[in-house]
């Protein structure tokens, strides 16, 4: 989409704004990952707090509803010392007529240092970043169908955590990928981190036509694709973004795509099973797996707190 | 300009190991600022025989700098490996200078809890202070241009010196 220049990056070559995964090199994404693990003791200690970015303003932007993305950006930006402030946009200025780029200069002007952006529609978050002035830094918390970077990098976090090395690694990741801007930004991680063979499964209704562009395996079937793997990244069956019929009933799902014990035991005996939440069990996830010993899926939150704070910290500092 | 001549590490870290023996505890906590003062450390808490085991500071989040140089190098997890709460602790740092590193890291020693008291060590202090704060224990006094950098390295044996950067 940025082929000569990445609208991310300063001209120090130094992460400006995380609006994507796609494109940034892997110096970037290890750089985040190393200062994430700083954080995870940080947040462990008696006192959950450092004065990094004492006296910032941080303003959260949702266009869309979120719980736990703007809880967790709210929690990482408080470990910072920063000041946070939150606005469900849909429900305030929007609805008044006010366009985008007029709410977020009416904060520019009140002095905001960082803008934390959720919209339903792909591209927003680069709109605002194209607008702000050069001192003000935006983070993208989730763009229509096309990328959530802060939940990719907590999973690849994650996935390091438990696994170390991604050079050895095979990973699925399982469902609705068409609808899922988790997948997207998971796929750039993990194929830019050097995960060997990544695989996607679902039906062919949830799967974007060119997905194999991307250079995963692409599957139909649980039972092949989980076949041998390490880590199994579950989504969620996006519903409230599904128009028409992709499927014939979540009934119908669970019993071909849902993850079951039977299922998982097909992958390898130490395979971790992510998911980036909120969970329909009995949909894509069956309780049983969601709450065993193979789940990581609380620690994804608690890793996503440490992540948010690395991004903040590291763009707040270029 | 002559380059100065540096005193050999290994010599100063055992007159430090002397000057500290008679002032600490089993119980007393070393903390070492990384990367110079976390090898000092190790060595000195060998040395010493304590028996709580050594910390490790990275002071980077609590730097006052941040605003000028942001967060550009490797930043290391700190780890605070006991109670700090009650306990009496010494800090260990290759170079004292400015101070405002060990500003920074008693600020972060007080988030894991409240010492009952904090002791600076540092094997070489170069003078050019500009907070008020000194080290109880010294390897040696230097007096150096301040266009130099001094930086503690160890070789693959685990030896310590000190070598000259010149910006």
């Amino acid at each position: 989409m940025f082929l000569s220049s990445n609208p991310q990056l300063n001209k120090h070559g130094e992460l400006h704004h995380l609006l994507s995964i796609e494109g940034l090199p892997a110096a970037i994404l290890w750089q985040i990952l190393d200062t994430a693990q700083s954080f995870v003791g940080v947040t462990q200690r008696e006192v959950k707090k450092v004065p990094l970015l004492r006296g910032k303003a941080i303003f959260n932007l949702f266009f869309e509803p979120s719980t736990r993305t703007r809880t967790t950006f709210e929690i990482a930006a408080k470990r910072l010392s920063a000041d946070v402030i939150n606005l469900a946009v849909n429900v305030s200025s929007q609805s008044k007529g006010e366009s985008v780029l007029d709410t977020v200069a009416n904060l520019a002007a009140m002095q905001a240092d960082m803008f934390i952006v959720r919209h339903g529609q792909s591209g927003a978050p680069y709109l605002i970043a194209r607008h702000v002035g050069e001192d003000i830094h935006v983070i993208n918390a989730g763009d229509g169908r096309h990328a959530h970077p802060t939940q990719g990098l907590l999973d690849v976090f994650t996935i390091r955590h438990y696994k170390k090395d991604f050079r050895s690694l095979r990973v699925a990741i399982v469902g609705d990928i068409l609808h899922s801007r988790v997948a997207r930004s998971q796929i750039h991680a993990l194929t830019t981190l050097g995960v060997p063979e990544l695989r996607v499964i679902g039906p062919k209704t949830l799967l974007p036509s060119n997905v194999d562009n991307l250079g995963v395996h692409v599957y139909h079937d649980m039972a092949k694709g989980l076949k041998d793997v390490d880590v199994v990244m579950m989504l969620r069956l996006q519903n409230e973004r599904m128009q028409g019929s992709f499927l014939p009933s979540p009934q119908e799902f669970f019993k071909f795509y849902g993850l079951t014990a039977d299922k998982l035991a097909l992958a390898k005996p130490d395979a971790i099973v992510l998911h980036p939440g909120p969970m329909n069990r009995g949909v894509e996830i069956d309780s049983d797996v969601a709450d065993g010993s193979q789940s990581v899926i609380l620690p994804q939150v608690t890793f996503g707190i440490a992540i948010r704070m690395a991004v903040m910290s590291i763009l707040a500092g270029n | 300009m002559t380059k100065p001549s540096l005193p050999d590490a290994e010599e100063l870290l055992a007159a430090l190991t002397a000057q500290m023996r008679p002032h600490v505890t089993a119980q007393t906590g070393l903390v070492g600022i990384v990367t110079g003062g976390q090898w000092l450390a190790e060595r000195l808490h060998r040395d010493l025989e304590l028996e709580v085991p050594h910390g490790s500071l990275d002071v980077s989040f609590y730097r006052d700098d941040f605003q000028r140089k942001g967060l550009k190098h490797q930043v290391t997890p700190s780890a605070i490996p006991f109670e700090v709460e009650g306990r009496d602790l010494i800090l260990v740092d290759d170079v004292l200078y400015t101070g405002r590193t060990i500003r920074a890291a008693m600020n972060e020693l007080f988030d894991y809890g409240r010492p009952a008291s904090i002791r600076l060590a540092a094997l070489v202090d170069r003078g050019g202070r500009e907070l008020p704060i000194a080290a109880q224990f010294v390897g040696t006094m230097l007096a150096l241009p301040a266009q130099y950098n001094i930086e503690l390295k160890r070789d693959a044996q685990g030896r310590l010196s000190l070598a000259l950067q010149q910006p």
